[in-house]
């Protein structure tokens, strides 16, 4: 059967074209990029392409992309950078609903180093509380760390406005902008930020490559320290080959941006309507306006989420849950939790998220799997009876 | 992605004994919304004290539905007596095992048809009896030592995964180690 995906924020397909652009160094070109011979300046010189590749998708220069292993890596080397720029000062700022690769990073900072980690609310709809962000900068204040997007629900963050605010202050701004590259516009030097992280397998690159994106003049302390690469910004012989193809992958993705903002938005309204038309107790979780244009987080009331998937599964249909059964934890996810998601449809919350891998007919397939999945699950719950909860 | 058994995944798919049992006459519930899984288990109980036949009505995830299922296959045919000696082990080995961190599902089988035995017979279990050790699930300090006793539990995480304490917030993770040690001490 014929997979259809719609977990892109987890991780995406990679793109035929950066295969073909990554396979040449997989084999023939194996110099090492530093090399003092033209046959290792053979990739060199396809390294700095790809950095300026990347530089062009963030409106950044070259010499201030840092390619690191991963988003996380990117994110853990940004705060420790700050940390130990500002030994004095003991607070850190993030939010409930950011990813573990910041999340869990602030609570070992706060558990075994003694930081004061303040982590800012959301509302219901997803939307940081600013004005408790803004009152807490303080000249204690190491450094402030936001995700521009949510990866479960797609909920936006005003990033540019709040960078200003904060760097204004002479506080330190870094964002996790894993899921927002490549699905909406994002400028650097408009939003004034000092460093920004990526990682290539949400934008149709391969997994294990990421980038930090240190402004320019901003003191850096490295987080591997080694070698010379990167500027002595991050130690460790290139990932070449996933580097070439990570720069294919922001000039594809800095060419779909329109197809995201139209074309797969519309795929992604349809199936939300679809299934808000089709299936009765169902509600969206999230802003509606300020969110991502391919995300669909979605709670079914009374049925659990892993039940869904594995339905889903059936048909071969790729989605994710917010349900704790999946993940291992057994807490609904912290994100729908710090949104006060109600219990009845937090743990039957279905994350769709699209690509413009994703067809019409792809979106019915779904809605045509997921009516009679909830109904049957639905036939069997305890807290379901006559259409509607008990 | 759970490494569910073949039996698992037939059982989801095609469960046997679901919904209300009309002429029921013992009934028991155990979990809630909030903890992510519920069941109501119903039986019919003849003069003999058999359980000539049984259902259920579950919210939960795959191992949920099956462990239900399997129950009511188990017990259907049995004397109260009989039931009463099925053990959350017995529900997972006809399932041909389940995930380690999915034995829960196994325990709130076992749960509901103590709690229907009970309702049969007129007998009030108290609630929980106990001091509450996990907040985020209920679960008492008496329930985390019989399941320490019942299947040899030797860690916190095994308790999480057998019945969900302290895989929450985790503020009640020490007191379940020191109920562990408590339990180990006694031998
Ligand atoms: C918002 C966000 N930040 C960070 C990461 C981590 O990226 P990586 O998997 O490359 O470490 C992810 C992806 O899982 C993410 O969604
Ligand atoms: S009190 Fe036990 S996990 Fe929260």
């Amino acid at each position: 059967m014929k997979v259809i995906y719609t977990d892109n924020n987890a991780t995406t397909k990679v793109a035929d074209e950066v295969i073909e652009e990554m396979v040449p160094y997989f084999g023939q070109f194996y110099g090492n990029p530093s090399s003092m011979h033209t046959f290792g300046d053979q990739v060199g010189k396809k390294l700095k392409q790809a950095r300026q590749r990347v530089a062009d998708l963030i409106n950044a220069d070259p010499d201030e992309i840092v390619f690191t292993s991963c988003g996380t890596e990117s994110d853990n080397s940004a705060i420790f950078s700050a940390l130990n720029a500002n030994p004095d000062k003991k607070q850190i700022i993030t939010s409930t609903v950011e990813h573990p690769a910041i999340l869990n990073l602030f609570k070992f900072l706060r558990d075994k180093k003694g930081y004061d980690a303040v982590f800012v609310p959301v509302d219901k709809k997803g939307h940081l509380d600013t004005d408790m962000l803004y009152d807490s900068l303080s000249d204690n204040t190491a450094v402030v760390s936001l995700m521009w997007a949510n990866n479960e629900t797609g909920v936006i963050f005003p990033i540019p406005e709040i960078a200003k605010k904060v760097t204004e202050k002479g506080i330190l701004f870094h964002t996790d902008a894993v899921q927002a590259a490549g699905k909406v516009p994002i400028d650097v030097k408009a939003a004034n930020m000092d460093m920004l992280a990526l990682s290539g397998h949400k934008i149709h690159a391969p997994k294990g490559i990421g980038v930090l994106y240190v402004k320019k003049g901003l003191k850096f302390h490295p987080y591997l320290i080694g070698g010379h690469q990167e500027k002595g910004r991050r130690g460790g012989t290139e990932n070449t080959v996933s580097i070439i193809g990570l720069g294919r992958a922001c000039e594809l993705a800095a060419a779909h941006l329109p197809v995201m903002d139209k074309e797969v938005r519309q795929l992604r309204d349809y199936l939300q309507e679809q299934l808000l038309e089709k299936i009765p107790s169902v509600s969206v979780n999230g802003d509606l306006e300020n969110r991502l244009p391919n995300t669909l987080s979605i709670g079914f009331d009374a049925v659990e989420g892993e039940s869904i998937l594995m339905l889903l599964d059936k048909e071969s249909i790729c989605a994710s849950s917010g349900s704790a059964c999946t993940s291992g934890s057994l807490d609904p996810s912290h994100v729908l939790l710090a949104m006060e998601v109600p219990f009845k449809s937090a743990n039957g919350t279905i994350r769709f998220s699209l690509s413009h891998y994703n067809t019409k007919e792809e979106m019915d397939h779904i809605v045509a799997t997921m009516v009679p999945a909830i109904e049957k699950l639905r036939a069997m719950s305890p807290f379901w009876k006559d259409g509607k909860m008990v | 992605m759970w490494d569910y058994t073949e039996k698992v995944k037939e059982h989801f798919m095609h469960p046997r004994n679901v919904g209300e049992l009309e002429d029921a006459n013992a009934i028991g519930e155990t979990g809630s919304l909030n903890c992510g899984d519920a069941l109501k288990l119903f039986l019919k109980v003849n003069e003999n004290e058999r359980i000539i036949d049984a259902s259920f009505m579950t919210f939960g995830c795959a191992s949920a539905v099956a462990s239900s299922s399997a129950l009511t296959e188990i017990i259907k045919g049995m004397t109260l007596d009989e039931a009463a000696k099925v053990t959350n082990d017995d529900i997972a080995d006809y399932l041909g095992g389940l995930p380690k961190e999915k034995m829960h599902c196994s325990v709130m089988g076992k749960a509901a048809l103590k709690k229907a035995i009970a309702d049969y017979r007129g007998v009030q279990i108290l609630e929980k009896p106990g001091e509450l050790v996990c907040e985020c699930f209920e679960v008492t300090d008496l329930e985390i030592i019989d399941a320490v006793k019942a299947n040899n539990l030797e860690t916190t995480e095994d308790v999480t995964d057998y019945l969900k304490a302290g895989g929450g917030c985790g503020k009640c993770l020490d007191r379940i180690e020191e109920v562990i040690a408590s339990v180990k001490a006694k031998g």
